[in-house]
């Protein structure tokens, strides 16, 4: 379509300024510095620093601890994704079967958006705490020896149990928008034939459902990967040992705890290439799916 | 009710539903609910579960005492200025990202310059950028331009984003182009055209937007706990980090519950009050 223009010269400039000059300083700059210290290399006193090509990435890449990380990311990520939208899809199911009481439910589903994910860290912790939470009391009587501080699976089940909670919310309100989505009348055909309502939902609802879940999961996988800092900082602080060491956690302490910097910029580096290519899919593969229906 | 007898959702199921929508208020509101119950308790109550389930008599008193400033644990610093500072830089960060976005996305649709294109990928780009993957380097520009303790610093390197853009270019795209020559023919400029017709056209865009950064902005932790050294210019999350020690007997729980209830309720009223916008800021923005 043509568009009818402004015949300003100066002027969009001057719109545009602001923001480009934000991401100058704060985006491309910073990105490329640590392109660059990607591949530096400091002596132990930080005096000096010296080209190393590749030799940061090497190292990281054949670092136990580093598989470590990436291994934990991927199990927090992927149990964090799965529960969040399993019991997300689920509740919205039942959602569109009532009819009266909707806006009631959605109303409370929504306040762990609101909620810091640190703050949810810490809610969790406080209510699983060993040695006052009210919720590790019964699991403590059961028999349990429960203490998610010194026991790594525990520690790991409190972090994905506060990251999944949160993320309910949001799943929750785009699986209703994807369950309104659906034709009634494909759903009425197939109860006409016979069809059970679980038959339906596995033959009808959840394939429809693909675009919704489909973006959702690369949405939650983001959060996990990035938002989920606060969480494992406030919770666990990586432990114990490191057993809930996130990729972005170990940049973080690499860089201002340890301070590794040229093994934390080349972390960051390959961090920058899981976003790109994240993005590059959601853009690429998912919008156009969404729209096919 | 024709239509739902027809597929099968009886009144049987119906019931059911209720019953697990329920069950799943009260997971999902559980916790907060808890936090609330646990600030109106005295410590030692808190600190012998189980805890009761409904507010205790502590509440007032253990308000009072919170908002008086007898948190000296968190390096001295009240309350109110800790909620001063979170709604500074959560209303800095709403406000300044939807008006360079909107200015930047203004200039994209309806002006034509040289390496326009340009400035449109080079903000787009930033969108693969997000803060967790240049840390370090951010941490060093903000030194270097001696932003770290400063509202600035809080708030500037996360107000551009291209999420804000490309949704205000969307949405200008579908103004249609009548619209403009008519205002061009009426002599208006770019500044009238903006603020007589797009501005007002944008509203609901704007209202959903704040609503979703203003969440952003004051949930924020990796940015607030690297730019600030002072605990006077820390945000409440980060407070309350720094309040809470597990191992330790003495964290003061019940003025930690009041200032955790203090620290989540600000976003919940807003997201439950603007309910409306929030949802479709949240479905529009993300999509």
């Amino acid at each position: 379509m043509h568009r009818a223009h402004f015949p300003h010269r100066l002027l969009p400039w001057l719109l545009v300024a602001p923001q480009l000059l934000i991401s100058a300083v704060f985006f491309y700059w910073p990105a490329g510095q640590a392109l660059w210290q990607s591949m530096l290399r400091e002596d132990a006193f930080g005096l000096k620093s010296t080209f190393v090509g590749f030799a940061n990435f090497r190292r990281v890449l054949s670092d136990p601890a580093w598989l470590n990380a990436i291994q934990v990311t991927a199990v927090f990520s992927l149990l964090t994704a799965f529960f969040s939208m399993a019991i997300a899809l689920f509740l919205a199911v039942q959602a569109e079967k009532v009819v009266r009481g909707r806006a009631f439910y959605r109303t409370l589903m929504i306040w762990p958006y609101a909620v810091a994910p640190a703050i949810a860290g810490m809610l969790w912790l406080f209510m699983f705490n060993p040695s006052f939470g009210t919720l590790a009391w019964p699991l403590r009587q059961l028999g349990i020896r429960w203490d998610p501080l010194l026991d790594g699976e525990q520690a790991m089940t409190l972090v994905v149990a506060a990251a999944s909670w949160k993320q309910i919310s949001y799943n929750f309100l785009f699986f209703v928008a994807g369950l309104q989505a659906i034709p009634r009348s494909l759903l009425e055909a197939a109860a006409i034939d016979g069809a059970s309502a679980r038959r339906r939902f596995w033959t009808i609802t959840f394939p429809l459902l693909a675009p919704t879940t489909f973006f959702l999961l690369v949405v939650n996988s983001v959060y996990a990967l990035f938002d989920t800092f606060g969480i494992i900082h406030a919770v666990t602080g990586g432990g114990p040992g490191k057993s809930t060491e996130t990729l972005v956690y170990k940049v973080y302490n690499d860089g201002f705890v340890n301070l590794r910097f040229g093994d934390s910029a080349a972390q960051s580096v390959i961090l920058m290439g899981i976003v790109i290519a994240l993005t590059a899919f959601q853009f690429k593969y998912i919008e156009r799916k969404v729209h096919y229906g | 009710m024709a239509e739902h007898e027809m597929i099968g959702t009886s009144r049987q199921s119906r019931i059911m539903a209720h019953f697990l929508l329920v069950i799943g208020v009260i997971v999902v509101a559980f916790p907060i609910w808890y936090v609330f119950v646990a600030s109106t308790h005295p410590l030692q109550q808190i600190l012998r579960p189980p805890l009761p389930l409904l507010p205790g008599a502590e509440g007032p008193s253990n308000y009072a005492r919170a908002l008086s400033g007898d948190i000296g644990r968190i390096g001295g610093v009240g309350v109110d200025r800790l909620l001063l500072n979170t709604a500074v830089v959560a209303f800095g960060i709403a406000v300044g990202k939807i008006v360079i976005s909107m200015a930047s996305a203004y200039a994209i649709v309806f002006f034509r310059f040289p390496l326009r294109m340009v400035c449109f990928w080079m903000i787009f780009i930033t969108l693969m950028l997000p803060v967790e993957v240049r840390i370090l380097p951010t941490y060093k520009v903000m030194v270097d331009l001696h932003l770290i303790d400063t509202y600035a610093g809080l708030i500037l390197p996360l107000v551009a984003s291209a999420t804000g853009t490309l949704l205000f270019r969307q949405f200008f795209m579908t103004i249609p182009n009548e619209l403009m020559e008519a205002a061009r023919v009426d002599g208006a400029g770019p500044w009238r055209f903006f603020k007589d017709i797009l501005l007002p056209l944008s509203a609901t865009n704007i209202a959903a937007l704040f609503v979703i950064l203003f969440i952003y902005g004051w949930t924020q932790y990796l940015w607030p706990l690297l730019v600030t050294n002072s605990n006077s210019m820390n945000t409440i999350v980060i407070a309350l980090r720094k309040m809470i020690s597990f191992a330790d007997a003495d964290t003061p729980w019940d003025l930690v519950m009041v200032t955790c209830v203090l620290a989540i309720l600000p976003p919940i009223l807003v997201v439950v009050l603007m309910q409306r916008w929030f949802v479709k800021g949240l479905v529009e923005t993300e999509k």
